[in-house]
């Protein structure tokens, strides 16, 4: 067929080399013996298999889904199966899933978006107006007025318009333009999409992603199914996790020998680490995307969940725009929110929206066409984003309860980010910086020569050792260190703070009392 | 804040116009990507929309969007039971309301207890709630006359897309001329195009055959697969049935023959089946590849690859808004399947309204329960309607010298071909547009109805075609199918 031979004449290859300049595979060797007669068929013959299967997909890694949690469901089941173990439950401390911890949903929320499913409660009585007003706003902008009908690819318009307010407000006045507001199925789809437009070239000229080490491994999970080139930048544990512009500037110099680097992430609260980031850091990053010339993508998905009384949220918009034309008119700039974490937890609704702005005019249309192809985001997911940045305000009939839900999840994740520092830095050979925002600890663990030499008998990072020990004697599911990236040479491991907090009483005291038999055990 | 001193050579040496994400240097594979079903033709039906809207005056009041198989959008209900049990699942006060039937909560009840705390709020394990996917499992074995099917082989997705893509890209592998090859029927659902280019896979296409009403001929397939072992490896095989634009349902016996020669020929077969439930002409019966793979026996049943789509978005569902779609993996490698599902569990989940929607969709009310009499009624209604729209869309365009229109065996769609004057194709070809999209985008001026031309699909080199939905409600369908038969013919008499 024309077109696939002119795919192969254009040399619209996939790239030769892998991200660690490792060659090329097999298949090139098999390219010069083209088969022209069906393959011969053996007994055991798969077509897809581990060797034929998409190399970069096999590269991929998920650890907050990965080994350990896997581990965990089968210790679940052999514990259904009433297979006697040392705990009677496992843990899922591995994930940033509020409600399965047993957060609750927000009131408000969940009666808009049963308005909006059935209908037919818009008449009964025990549903506030304000909830019913806001179902009905919502129903009207439907395709037959019904969350069953496709939205337009971006969006709701009036979803991306109330987000744009929402994002007006936050930033105290600096425009949102609604048509810079791209809704999508959590923000890991947008961040997804977003990257996926960015990578192009070969060899030395594969784009590069810069990545804060520790990370939330969605980044290096895409990068790896791209096939685009990881370059790790170091957050400062000794400071915080700081981000050090220095250490961008080392990062990005290394990483112009092999790739050319296009793109900048920040995670600001931080994931894993939990740090707020300055107000003069975020300006400081801006300036260097400038003056680097890199696409910044800001996952501010945690901007609701800052605990330290000495940090706030400074939105990577609002300083770019503060910071005059010259960067707010040129610094081309994803921001990305979601209905996830926040005092929401909506994790299984998949709601969530980017807003970027100084794309290239004819960017906006490549950006729309590729996501039309998926036509649209859960329209559940997009209502639960409207009412996110479009609460009750005060007057509302609901506004009060509103406020208290949201008050009480947000002090209660503040006053558990403490507790888990706190008791963390009690124990001896654990240190875990303060919890400034975010969901988690990311405690750096000490772990002895005679445990990194079983670790290594077992093949297995010693910090994923450390976790399956962990997990193994006390039903606690958390995530290796390595799973996020760490400095060589340290180890760490993730912990959610979103156990209800006498559970999560509980579960500290039990690592604690598991490092000090560990240190014993391997002294 | 200014401009921090000694940056002002830095600013000359970027320029204004410089960014880091232009034509030149974005992924090329995602500008070869085409979706015509939202392609050019609807974004200038936006525009009208928003011209009418402003008052500017057009030769019509409405744009009919028959592009897109949207049946709520063109004001088809949704089934009140599955809306039931969402409601009480989204928020759970309502399982004290009088106004809900007890089967629906106790369905409610069942699915939040299998959710983590018990709520829609938390994400699902990866390849979908436990509980749903055994009923999807059950409901398989039901449709499949008792074929065995494992919960542990099926994958809930955000909507089918979801699942296509990600066999998709498991599938894709080599370069060069081992680069993997994908066949599909031209006309094709362009989601396959639009996937392959994406994943720089190769796109190898097969033609359906007009003049049979669309019958997938093993020999054309065949052919397209020894052309395309000179440039790629080719390794699957995508089917959709019933057919998108073209709305053939295949028989059994094509069935069997694209089975063995998927066999003969090494190729892992992707079926679409989103439409399996709708399936209107006489005579035509949905067969899953499924069942019929399992009952062609060895060597097929236990080693042919296959993954089998399905969706809540079509069928007497249409809640398409939802995203809600499973795969059932037949075959696979173990260790593949495992990198399935890791791959799977990057994005952590399908959105758990969808999931609920599905798992209703697929364990709907029994005879005893008390909401099966409306259910009963709702769904024969949805579909009888449907059943009605395809006939009469096939009887109008049928009346109409110049346009012939395939018999609507199932799906939701017509895609008639059309006789285009040799002087509208040059017109054509002048405006650089492909003859059917100038048609098209002349009907969408003239009469507001907004169709996708068969390029967007595929289709023979010199004929063209264009794809209607069969959706918009039945007392405008006749009048619509006559004003777009008459614009037809008003614009040959224009260019003959």
């Amino acid at each position: 067929m024309q077109r696939a031979a002119a795919l192969v004449r254009r040399g619209c290859y996939p790239r030769t080399l892998g991200p660690w300049g490792r060659g090329q595979s097999s298949a090139a060797a098999e390219a010069s013996a083209v088969l022209k007669v069906r393959p011969e068929r053996s007994r055991r013959d798969r077509i897809l298999t581990l060797e034929s299967m998409n190399p970069q997909v096999k590269a991929v890694e998920y650890a907050v889904r990965g080994p350990i949690v896997l581990k965990a469901g089968e210790i679940e089941l052999e514990l259904q199966r009433g297979i006697k173990k040392p705990f009677t439950e496992v843990i899922r401390a591995n994930i940033g899933d509020a409600q399965a911890m047993g957060q609750q949903p927000i009131t408000f929320l969940r009666q808009v978006m049963a308005l909006c499913t059935y209908p037919n409660l818009l008449d009964s009585p025990s549903f506030p107006e304000d909830a019913k007003k806001r179902a009905r706003r919502i129903l009207q902008a439907c395709g037959g007025n019904s969350l069953g009908s496709y939205s337009a690819s971006q969006g709701v318009n009036c979803i991306r318009e109330d987000v744009a307010a929402y994002i007006t407000r936050r930033d105290g006045g600096v425009p949102a333009d609604p048509d810079n507001i791209y809704l999508t199925t959590g923000a890991s789809d947008g961040i997804s999409t977003i990257l996926k437009i960015l990578v192009s070239g070969g060899g030395k000229s594969r784009t590069g992603v810069m990545i804060p080490i520790p990370q939330y491994p969605l980044y290096s999970a895409v990068i790896s199914e791209l096939d685009a080139i990881q370059v790790n930048y170091y957050l400062d544990e000794d400071n915080c996790w700081a981000l050090n512009v220095n250490e961008l500037r080392r990062a990005v110099r290394e990483a112009k020998e092999h790739c050319d680097p296009k793109v900048l992430c920040i995670i600001n609260p931080g994931n894993p680490t939990g740090q707020v980031q300055s107000r003069k850091c975020i300006e400081d990053v801006i300036h260097f995307a400038w003056e680097e010339k890199l696409f910044l993508l800001a996952d501010e998905v945690y901007q609701d969940n800052v605990y330290s009384p000495d940090c706030r949220f400074h939105s990577f918009k609002k300083v770019l725009y503060e910071m005059g034309p010259e960067y707010s008119s040129n610094v081309e700039l994803a921001s990305f929110h979601s209905t996830s974490k926040g005092y929401m937890g909506e994790c299984g609704y998949r709601g969530g929206y980017m807003e970027v702005i100084n794309l290239h005019p004819e960017i906006k249309g490549q950006l729309v066409k590729l996501l039309s192809v998926r036509l649209c985001p859960p329209v559940s997911g997009q209502a639960a984003m409207d009412i996110v940045v479009n609460p009750p305000v005060p007057g509302e009939e609901s506004f009060e309860q509103f406020s208290r839900e949201k008050e009480s999840v947000l002090g209660n994740l503040a006053r558990k980010a403490k507790l888990t520092e706190d008791l963390f830095n009690q124990v001896p050979g654990i240190h875990c910086n303060p919890l400034q925002g975010a969901m988690y600890a990311f405690p750096r663990i000490f772990i002895p020569a005679k445990a990194m030499e079983a670790a290594q008998a077992h093949k297995m990072a010693p910090d994923m050792f450390y976790c399956m020990k962990l997990l193994e004697e006390t039903g606690i599911c958390v995530v290796p260190g390595s799973g996020f990236g760490q400095r060589e040479g340290t180890y760490h491991f993730r912990m959610t703070i979103l156990p209800p907090v006498e559970k999560l009483k509980t579960v500290l005291q039990k690592v604690k009392d598991f490092h000090i038999k560990f240190l014993e055990k391997y002294a | 804040m200014a401009l921090r001193t000694g940056d002002h050579s830095q600013a000359a040496t970027n320029g204004l116009k410089e960014k880091v994400l232009t034509l030149d240097t974005m992924n090329p594979c995602v500008q070869k990507v085409e979706y015509a079903v939202r392609g050019p033709i609807v974004l200038r039906a936006l525009e009208l929309e928003q011209e009418l809207r402003q008052g500017v005056k057009k030769p019509f009041t409405e744009v009919i969007r028959a592009n897109i198989g949207d049946a709520q959008a063109m004001g088809q209900t949704p089934i009140t039971f599955l809306r039931q049990v969402l409601a009480l699942c989204v928020h759970p006060d309502l399982l004290n309301s009088p106004d809900f039937p007890d089967d629906a909560k106790r369905r409610a009840e069942r699915i939040l207890q299998a959710c983590g705390g018990h709520s829609l709020g938390a994400y699902s394990i990866s390849s979908g709630t436990q509980l749903i996917r055994e009923d999807v499992a059950r409901y398989i074995e039901r449709r499949d006359g008792g074929i065995p099917a494992d919960p542990n082989n099926i994958f809930l997705s955000t909507g089918a897309s979801d699942a296509i893509v990600t066999l998709l890209k498991l599938l894709v592998a080599g370069e060069g001329r081992t680069r993997t090859g994908v066949l599909i029927p031209i006309p094709q659902y362009p989601l396959y195009s639009a996937a392959l280019a994406e994943l720089n896979a190769v796109q190898v296409d097969y033609y359906l055959d007009e003049e049979r009403a669309w019958a997938l001929d093993v020999a054309e397939l065949r052919r397209a697969l020894l052309q395309a072992r000179d440039h790629c490896r080719p390794r699957a095989l995508c089917i959709i049935n019933p057919g998108n634009p073209t709305g053939q349902v295949q028989t059994r016996e094509c069935i069997e023959a694209v089975i063995r020669f998927a066999f003969e020929e090494g190729l892992f077969l992707l079926a679409d089946e989103v439409y399996q439930d709708n399936v209107y002409a006489e005579g035509s019966q949905f067969y899953s590849f499924k069942k019929v793979l399992t009952e062609m026996g060895p060597p097929y049943t236990a080693r042919q690859e296959l993954a089998s789509f399905h969706s809540v978005s079509k069928g007497y569902m249409g809640e398409c808004g939802f995203r809600g779609g499973y795969v059932e993996v037949v075959n696979m490698d173990a260790a593949v399947q495992q990198q399935m599902q890791k791959l799977r569990s990057v994005r952590l989940c399908p959105p758990t309204p969808g999931q609920v929607l599905l798992d209703v969709a697929v364990s709907p009310p029994a005879p005893s329960d008390p909401s099966f009499a409306q259910f009963q009624a709702e769904r024969r209604a949805v579909l009888a309607e449907l059943a009605a729209k395809a006939k009469l869309t096939e009887q109008v365009f049928n009346e109409a010298p110049g346009i012939r229109c395939n018999p609507v065996q199932g799906a939701m769609y017509s895609f008639p071909r059309v006789q285009l004057p040799p002087r509208a194709v040059q017109r054509a070809q002048e405006l650089g547009l492909a003859p059917d999209m100038f048609f098209c985008l002349r009907l969408l001026e003239e009469t507001g109805i907004c169709v996708v031309p068969g390029s967007g699909f595929g289709q023979r080199e010199g004929t063209y075609h264009f794809r209607m939905t069969i959706l918009p409600p039945m007392e405008k369908l006749r009048p619509l199918l006559e004003t777009l038969s008459q614009f037809h013919a008003k614009f040959t008499r224009e260019y003959s």
